[in-house]
C-alpha cells in the first residue's frame, strides 16, 4: 500500500527492495503521487524531475534483478537542495539569476547518490543562494511547514525539511553554513546532520562561504540519516579542503544508541534571555532522559560563543562577497539591460541588480565594507580572531566532556513573514548553530518534542569533536529512543495522518 | 556609525550592483543596525590572537599534470547568455571614453 511506503523509515524500504519485496519503481511512483497531491500547499520542491526519477528507478530494479549487490539505500528516493549542481536538471539556487541554469556536470555528493542507486525526485526550495533562515528569501516560492502551514520550515534548506515532514521524500539532503540543515531540522521535527567541515566534498555545490559550507544529510530518523551520510561522505580530489582519512563510523553508532558513561557537557551560554520557554522546558527533558540512559552530565561554559553570531556576520558576508562576484552576466545565468548602449561593466552592474534579492545584495554589500580598507581589521580582523576563541572554547571543552548539547535553535518555528523585515532578528534563529561552523566540528539536530506553547517542534543540537561525527549520531539514537514511547515511533509520525492518506 | 545612502551607493558600485535610490534610503539604517550589532567583536579581539581563516588545517593540494577530460567547448558554451563563433560574446568592454 502506498500509505506504508510513505511513511516507512528509507532503513527499511532499502532492505524491502533488497529483498525483491517491492520495486525502486513502485517507491518512486509513490512519492511523486504524494508531491503532486500535497506540494501545492508545501511548496518544497522547485523542480520535479518526475522522468529522470522513474529511469534512475527503472535502472536499478534492472540492476538488482540480474542479481547485482547494491548499497542498503538502492532504490530509495532522495531530495536534494537546489544548491547542488545536477547534470542536465535545472539549477537555480532559489536565485533568478541562473533561472532556467542547466550545468553541464554533477556534483560529487549527487553523483554518489547515484552511484549508490538512490533516486532523485527533484531539487528543494532553498533561501536565494541558502541566504537566510526561513526560506522566505527564495526568488520563486515560500515553503510551509508541515506542521503549521502558516509557520516557516526554516532556512535555509527549508525544502528539503519539509519534503521529509510532509512525506514527499525519505531522504533529503542540504547544506550547512550557519545552521541551514540543523535549524529546518529542528522547526520541522526532522533529524539534520552537519558533517565536520570537509566531511562531505563542496564539488559542485553552489558556494555561499565556502570555509564554513558543508553539505549533510537530513531525515526522519537518526539511523537514516547516518546511511545517507555514509554515502555521501568521504574524500574527494575534487574539493582541495576535502578530509583525507576515512568516514566516521556513523552508521554503527547510531545502531548501538549507548551512551552509557559518556560525558554530555550542557553549554551554558546557549540558553536563557531570548530562548522560550517551551524550547527550555523539552530541552531540559531531553538531557534527563539523556542522563538516565546512562550518560554524565555536566555544565560547560563556552564564553566566547557570545560572540559568534557578530563574528558569523562579518565572515560569511566577506566570503559571500568574494563568491557572489562570478555572476557577472558574461559566461552563464541571466543578463539583463544588453541592448548595445550599455558596456560590459553596466550590464554587469544591471544584471545583478535584476537577478539578485535583496538579502543577497545585503549581504554582499555588508563584506564588501568588511574587507573595505580602513575597516578591514576591526571588522573582519576582529571576527577571525573571534573565531580563533571560539575553537579555542570548542578545545577546552572536549577536553572535559565527549559531547556538548544545546537547544538547535531559540525559538519554534515563527509565522510567515514574520521576521523577514528585520534581518537582524532573522539572523539570532542561527544564534546555536553559528559556533559549530566556526570551529568546523561536527553537529546535528535531533527532535525532542514539541513546545506546548504552539504544538511546534524543539530540536536537541548534539555537537562533537572534529572527526567525532558518530558520537553526534550516538546521542542522536540514544534521544530517539528514549523520547519514544512504547507504541510511537518518532517526531512525524504524530503528523502521518495529516499528509498521507490512508 | 551612521551609513550614509551615498557610503551604500560607493559600496554597491564596488560590488558591481545598480541600487535605486528607494533600494539605498532602506539599506543604509538597515545596515547600520547589522554593523552596530556585530560590531561587538573587537571587544575580545586583543592583539594577541591569532586570526583564524579556515577550520582546518590547509596545506596546499597537488594532482598529478596529466590531461583529463573537461567540458567540450559546445558544453561550456551552452548556458552563455550569448555566443559568436565558438566564443562567449560580451557587450563593448570599454567606456564611451575609452
Amino acid at each position: 500500500m502506498a500509505a506504508d511506503i510513505l511513511t516507512a523509515t528509507a532503513e527499511e524500504l532499502g532492505r524491502r527492495i533488497a529483498a525483491r519485496e517491492l520495486t525502486a519503481l513502485k517507491v518512486t511512483e509513490a512519492f511523486l503521487a504524494q508531491i503532486e497531491r500535497v506540494d501545492a500547499d508545501v511548496h518544497a520542491f522547485l523542480h520535479v524531475d518526475a522522468e529522470g526519477a522513474r529511469a534512475q528507478a527503472a535502472a536499478v530494479d534492472a540492476r538488482l534483478d540480474a542479481g547485482e549487490e547494491l548499497g542498503p539505500l538502492a532504490g530509495v528516493p532522495v531530495a536534494v537542495k537546489d544548491l547542488f549542481c545536477q547534470a542536465g536538471v535545472p539549477t537555480t539556487a532559489a536565485s533568478k539569476i541562473l533561472e532556467g541554469w542547466r550545468p553541464p556536470y554533477s556534483s560529487t555528493v549527487v553523483q554518489r547518490l547515484l552511484d549508490a542507486g538512490l533516486v532523485v525526485l527533484g531539487k528543494t526550495n532553498l533561501d536565494e543562494f541558502a541566504m537566510g533562515s526561513s526560506t522566505e528569501t527564495s526568488a520563486y516560492s515560500t515553503t510551509r511547514n508541515p506542521w503549521d502551514l502558516d509557520r516557516i520550515p526554516g532556512g535555509s534548506g527549508g525544502g528539503s525539511a519539509a519534503a521529509l515532514a510532509a512525506f514527499e521524500a525519505p531522504l533529503a539532503i542540504g547544506t550547512d553554513t550557519g545552521g541551514s540543515i540543523r535549524q529546518p531540522g529542528a522547526v520541522t521535527g526532522t533529524v539534520g546532520v552537519k558533517p565536520t567541515y570537509g566531511g562531505a566534498s563542496r564539488y559542485g555545490v553552489i558556494a555561499m562561504a565556502s570555509s564554513l559550507d558543508q553539505p549533510g544529510p537530513c531525515a526522519r530518523t537518526v539511523l537514516d540519516a547516518a546511511l545517507l551520510h555514509e554515502v555521501i561522505a568521504g574524500h574527494d580530489p575534487l574539493d582541495s579542503t576535502s578530509i583525507d582519512a576515512p568516514v566516521p563510523p556513523v552508521v554503527d553508532a547510531a545502531r548501538s544508541g549507548d551512551i552509557t558513561g559518556l560525558r554530555i557537557g550542557v553549554v551554558k551560554e546557549l540558553g536563557g534571555e531570548g530562548y522560550e520557554p517551551g524550547v527550555e522546558l523539552r530541552f531540559r527533558e531531553a538531557v534527563a532522559a539523556l542522563e538516565a540512559a546512562g550518560a554524565e552530565v555536566v555544565e560547560v561554559s563556552c564564553p566566547h560563543f557570545t560572540y559568534a553570531l557578530g563574528a558569523y556576520y562579518l565572515i560569511m558576508p566577506s566570503e559571500v562577497s568574494s563568491n557572489m562576484a562570478r555572476y557577472d552576466a558574461m559566461r552563464y545565468g541571466l543578463r539583463s539591460g544588453d541592448d548595445g548602449t550599455r558596456s560590459t561593466e553596466e550590464v554587469m552592474n544591471h544584471t545583478r541588480a535584476e537577478g539578485l534579492g535583496a538579502e543577497v545584495k545585503r549581504r554582499i554589500i555588508i563584506g564588501t565594507y568588511a574587507l573595505s580598507s580602513g575597516y578591514y581589521d576591526a571588522y573582519y580582523g576582529s571576527a577571525q580572531k573571534v573565531r580563533t576563541l571560539i575553537a579555542r572554547d570548542f578545545d577546552a571543552a572536549f577536553d572535559q566532556v565527549d559531547v556538548l548539547v544545546s537547544p538547535a535553535t531559540p525559538t519554534t518555528a515563527f509565522l510567515v513573514g514574520e521576521k523577514l523585515d528585520d534581518p537582524l532578528a532573522m539572523y539570532k534563529s542561527d544564534l546555536c548553530t553559528i559556533p559549530s561552523n566556526m570551529a568546523g566540528n561536527a553537529a546535528g539536530s535531533f527532535p525532542c518534542g514539541t513546545a506546548p506553547e504552539d504544538g511546534m517542534p524543539v530540536g536537541l543540537q548534539v555537537m562533537a569533536p572534529p572527526q567525532a561525527d558518530d558520537r553526534v549520531y550516538r546521542v542522536g539514537a540514544a534521544l530517539e529512543r528514549a523520547l519514544a514511547a512504547p507504541d510511537a515511533g518518532v517526531l512525524t509520525d504524530r503528523i502521518a495522518s495529516r499528509w498521507v492518506e490512508a | 556609525m551612521a551609513l550614509t545612502t551615498d557610503d551604500v551607493a560607493r559600496l554597491a558600485a564596488l560590488a558591481r550592483i545598480d541600487l535605486s535610490a528607494s533600494e539605498l534610503e532602506r539599506m543604509a539604517p538597515e545596515l547600520d543596525i547589522i554593523l552596530e550589532a556585530v560590531a561587538s567583536v573587537s571587544e575580545v579581539a586583543d592583539a594577541d590572537v591569532p586570526p583564524m581563516s579556515h577550520a582546518l588545517p590547509l596545506t596546499n593540494v597537488f594532482r598529478p599534470d596529466v590531461v583529463r577530460p573537461g567540458l567540450t567547448q559546445e558544453q561550456a558554451l551552452a548556458a552563455a547568455p550569448a555566443a559568436e563563433e565558438g566564443r562567449f560574446r560580451v557587450p563593448r568592454i570599454l567606456g564611451e571614453e575609452g
